[in-house]
């Protein structure tokens, strides 16, 4: 049993007039299933409207399926009594840094989730400090959220989650709104997380980049699962992930290229060094 | 830049007022207000200024941040000034044309105007010492009693919160939709009222859009983050008093008895 199994999920917006008459339907999630193994990062790619945050906001019983099922830790998220326990088994980060600090200190922003559920006033203070500790964010502890940088705010927003003592993040492309090196430090602070303190890790993004440390990568095109496999796997298939509209890391598709050009490169290259290994042995250097 | 301005115009200082609980500073400085408009024997505002300027220099918050509290409201002052000093009847001291200054209606303006004054600067005390959270906070629980009558306390004071957090975010906001349409050769500046009136019309519309987005994206966020209203809710920074604000309390007890020998001519 994994720790968030998707079941043939399927969700639909019904838009409805004035007199509350469907006017259209959009099928955002189509069919999906899908199963995380604890400890596990995985990767969701996919470009706009594919139904990514669609499927996201399910792991959070912020939305609710259509069709299918959603379990949480064992937890169906359709259980109505279940609702805080599920969301603060699987937290969740957006997009937006702004819009989703509601303390006006970044201290208070942290506190915020451990007082709703709750905890006492002493521990809530020493889980404020652990989280920030985490995010490296600690010294900012009583910076006012509008002074930071979009890095430092997402670092903050993903501190504030884990002071809840999340098993899962669910991450909806939350360097987005990112300059390089608020990205870099985010994508740290994921990586580190996941690393050190086995937090399973569902990341949504669409810089291929940030895909290749995942375990696994998911591809989602029209509300459906069209590839799956590790980052090697989905990133030696640069024709099909063209296809989908999406490109590959600036190295892979320079092998990829290269390997067109009759250079006997393997598939699925990932980093500098990998390419310019393959290319000493390719040239016997 | 628009960001840097701070609301409620806190003054950073390690003080006595500033350590207070917010309560006390909350309610000292309502028993304050009420305390100028009791009584009407002028006398008492010697007390009242006195008792205020020593809260001021035991406050640490410089004399004159404390006056420039006063600008904005220095149309209303001279307003209230001069109708006082127009309209009140009594024994005419100076008169031309349809305008007489009567002896009455000089006093009545000057103790209006120090009234005012003193109203201002004695609240101005509590936002310059009082961030505003901790000020929600004590709005909280000094209305909690009214949840007894069904008034959402908590709901308000989050409401208060929020607001505090995103008025200086939407305020950038503004500023940035005003330079893209400047930059599209927008005029903010020339025109009659209407026209100005108008012009703003660009700004506006998107600046609502902009902040419904952001309402419906922190709704979803505070819900992802297991907020569920004020029920079962623990406290991160709860509210205590401590000796000082005891201390402070029967300090106040003492400035309205004060107030009351004086102002009721108790003993002459
Ligand atoms: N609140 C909504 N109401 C109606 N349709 C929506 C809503 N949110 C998203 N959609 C539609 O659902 C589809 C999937 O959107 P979304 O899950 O946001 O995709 P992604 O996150 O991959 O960009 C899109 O076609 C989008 O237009
Ligand atoms: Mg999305």
């Amino acid at each position: 049993m994994g720790i968030i199994n998707i079941n043939k999920v399927t969700y639909e917006y019904i838009r409805r007039d004035e007199e509350n008459n469907v006017e259209g339907i959009t099928t955002a999630v189509d069919g999906v299933s899908l199963a995380v193994e604890p400890g596990e990062f995985i990767a969701i790619l996919g470009h706009n409207g594919s139904g990514k945050s669609t499927l996201a906001k399910h792991i959070n019983a912020i939305l609710y399926p259509s069709e299918g099922s959603v379990v949480v830790d064992g937890m169906d998220t359709r259980e109505d009594e279940k609702l805080l326990e599920i969301r603060q088994t699987a937290g969740m980060v957006f997009q937006n840094p702004d819009n989703q600090i509601i303390g006006q200190v970044v201290e208070e922003d942290v506190g915020f989730g451990p007082e709703n559920m709750g905890v006492p006033t002493k521990e809530i203070w020493e889980r404020v400090e652990e989280s920030l500790k985490a995010v490296g964010m600690y010294e900012y502890r009583a910076f006012s959220p509008n002074k930071l940088s979009g890095g430092r705010k997402q670092r903050v927003s993903i501190a504030s989650v884990i002071a809840m003592h999340p098993k899962c993040i669910i991450l909806d492309e939350p360097t987005a709104m990112l300059d390089p090196q608020g990205r870099h430090e985010v994508i740290r602070a994921i990586r580190a997380l996941n690393d050190v303190e086995k937090i399973t890790m569902i990341l949504i993004t669409h810089y291929m980049e940030e895909v290749i440390y995942a375990d696994r990568v998911f591809v989602m095109d029209r509300g459906k699962v069209a590839m799956s496999g590790t980052p090697k796997e989905i990133f030696s298939r640069v024709s099909e992930l063209k296809e989908l509209r999406l490109g590959v890391p600036q190295v892979t598709e320079l092998a990829y290229e290269l390997k067109r050009a009759g250079v006997p490169l393997p598939d699925g290259i990932l980093s500098r060094k990998e390419l310019t290994e393959a290319l000493c042995r390719v040239f016997g250097k | 830049m628009l960001r840097d301005i701070t609301i409620g115009q806190y003054y950073a200082a390690d003080s006595v007022i500033h350590r207070l609980d917010p309560r006390t500073k909350l309610l000292a400085t309502l028993a304050y207000l009420v305390s100028l408009f009791l009584f009407d024997f002028p006398g008492v505002y010697v007390l009242a200024a006195f008792f205020l300027a020593l809260v001021v220099i035991l406050s640490k918050v410089p004399f004159g941040y404390m006056v420039k509290g006063l600008k904005p409201v220095l149309f209303l002052l001279l307003f209230t000034v001069l109708m006082n000093m127009l309209f009140t009847k009594g024994e005419v001291l100076w008169s031309y044309w349809k305008i007489t200054i009567t002896k009455e209606g000089v006093m009545q303006a000057f103790y209006m105007a120090v009234r005012l004054i003193l109203l201002i600067l004695g609240s101005n005390v509590m936002t310059l010492t009082t961030t505003p959270t901790r000020l929600t906070n004590a709005i909280e629980a000094v209305m909690r009693p009214l949840k007894v009558i069904r008034v959402p306390v908590h709901e308000i004071a989050m409401m208060m919160s929020i607001a505090l957090r995103f008025i200086p975010i939407l305020l950038d906001e503004t500023d940035k939709i005003m330079k893209a349409q400047q930059a599209r050769g927008a005029d903010f500046e020339s025109g009659n009222f209407i026209q100005r009136a108008r012009s703003m019309v660009p700004i506006l519309v998107p600046l609502f859009i902009s902040a419904f987005r952001r309402a419906n994206d922190l709704a979803m966020a505070m819900e992802a983050r297991c907020y569920h209203g004020g029920r079962g809710r623990t406290q991160m920074k709860p509210l205590r008093y401590a000796l000082r604000d005891w201390l402070a309390y029967a300090v106040v007890l003492l400035y309205l008895a004060g107030m009351a020998v004086i102002g009721r001519r108790i003993f002459w």
